[in-house]
């Protein structure tokens, strides 16, 4: 493994990004609003959604940071979705953000769909609504791969370099998406190496630092 | 409509605990324990039928919102059930509406504690060769992992002789998704539009 990219000795990990400063959200109304909204454009799963918000639109974070993010939400038990507006709530408001953000992505959508539920009893199985549930269904996974792939290119400030890294993103696809690993193991073996060869990366990089004043 | 159960204070107590102990199994997302769920409300105490069941997933996914949503659907329809289907009025009404507290207070309480001690903890931390190295480390994993869930939610359409058009669907959705900045909710809409004027069936 090679590190391609030595420009980074110090700073978080994340940031050096040559965009506009970042925007932060001004209230927890704010944020009930944003995940309202948010909520209300995803139809079979928020991600996508959500990375063209907080990064693209709104500019509370950079990719990378989103990536970081995720992964802390992605790991941890729950929701993807509600793991990352409870953290951003709390980064920003504390607890009552966390509980506004959330609040925001559960509530109105909630009735919604019971709505949905008392009206329509489910879902129809008219062949017009059949065939538009199929049409969006292939335009949400088209909208989630091309997430990850945009995201893919914050790779290039991973400690453990663009080519490692991305052999690494690789890996995982091959192993869930190909050959259905379980989404626990991938995380439990792929993920213990890639931290500790990114752990020994960034050690090596701190002394480096070190020598060179 | 499900045949009328009798629901305790007790069933309702065992219902909590039971999604709160899911809550904190629920990596990937609750969706991952539906099959535990499933055990739990259909098999075991009956309190669902597969139906209900099923189409509460169905529902979720196709609803806008996040997915976890079914939950809420699936503790409206056991409390409903409870008293007595639609037909019984205000009482169970009341029940579909505790059903509901109780299903998603369980499903996200647990996990969400968790997970925001873990976030405050780490960004306190940030500095730590161990927290910088988990975020960076994860990173790769988690950008492989979307686009397997992307690439899952297509691979169901295996048929290439009848499915090639949702397919070009995808690849389009990926190819503009990349190259403009138009709302997503445009590019669901004609999807949904295509889809319901038949031009994606065979």
């Amino acid at each position: 493994m090679h590190l391609e990219h030595p420009s980074k000795p110090e700073g978080s990990a994340s940031e050096h990004s040559l965009e506009l400063p970042l925007k932060q959200p001004q209230s927890k109304t704010e944020m009930f609003v944003v995940f309202t909204l948010l909520a209300l454009q995803g139809v079979g799963g928020v991600l996508a959604v959500a990375q063209r918000e907080m990064v693209e639109r709104r500019q509370w974070m950079t990719k990378t940071q989103f990536v970081e993010e995720w992964s802390v939400a992605q790991v941890m038990p729950g929701p993807n979705i509600v793991n990352l507006s409870l953290m951003l709530g709390g980064k920003y408001f504390g607890v009552s953000g966390a509980i506004a953000s959330v609040a925001g992505l559960i509530v109105i959508p909630m009735f919604l769909v019971l709505g949905l539920a008392i009206l329509f009893g489910g879902v129809s199985d008219s062949p017009a609504a059949q065939g538009a549930l199929k049409g969006m269904g292939a335009v949400s996974s088209g909208l989630i791969i091309a997430t990850g792939l945009k995201l893919a290119t914050s790779l290039r400030q991973s400690p453990l370099g663009l080519w490692f890294s991305s052999f690494v993103a690789i890996a995982s696809f091959v192993a869930v998406g190909i050959f259905r690993v379980p989404l626990a193991w991938a995380l439990l073996s792929l993920g213990t190496l890639s931290v500790a060869f990114t752990f020994r990366a960034l050690r090596k990089l701190q002394t480096e630092s070190q020598l060179k004043p | 409509m499900n045949s009328f159960v009798a629901l305790s204070p007790w069933d309702w107590f065992d219902l909590l605990t039971h999604y709160a102990m899911l809550s904190l199994l629920s990596i990937g997302g609750a969706i991952t324990t539906a099959p535990e769920m499933h055990r739990y409300l259909v098999d075991e105490k009956h309190w669902l039928n597969d139906d209900s069941f099923s189409s509460a997933i169905a529902l979720a996914q196709s609803a806008p919102g996040p997915n976890v949503l079914f939950v809420a659907l699936m503790g409206w329809q056991v409390g409903l059930n409870a008293g007595g289907g639609l037909a019984g009025g205000f009482y169970a009404w009341s029940l579909g509406a505790l059903g509901i507290v109780v299903t998603m207070t369980g499903i996200m309480l647990p996990s969400s504690i968790l997970t925001y001690k873990a976030t405050r903890w780490s960004h306190e931390n940030s500095n730590l060769m161990s927290v910088r190295s988990f975020k960076s480390g994860m990173a790769p994993i988690v950008i492989g992992l979307l686009i397997s869930t992307g690439w899952l939610l297509s691979a169901s359409h295996s048929d290439w002789s009848l499915d090639w058009r949702l397919w070009l669907l995808t690849a389009a959705s990926i190819v503009i998704m990349l190259r403009t900045s138009i709302h997503i909710l445009w590019l669901m809409a004609a999807g949904g539009i295509l889809g319901a004027l038949g031009f994606l069936s065979a």
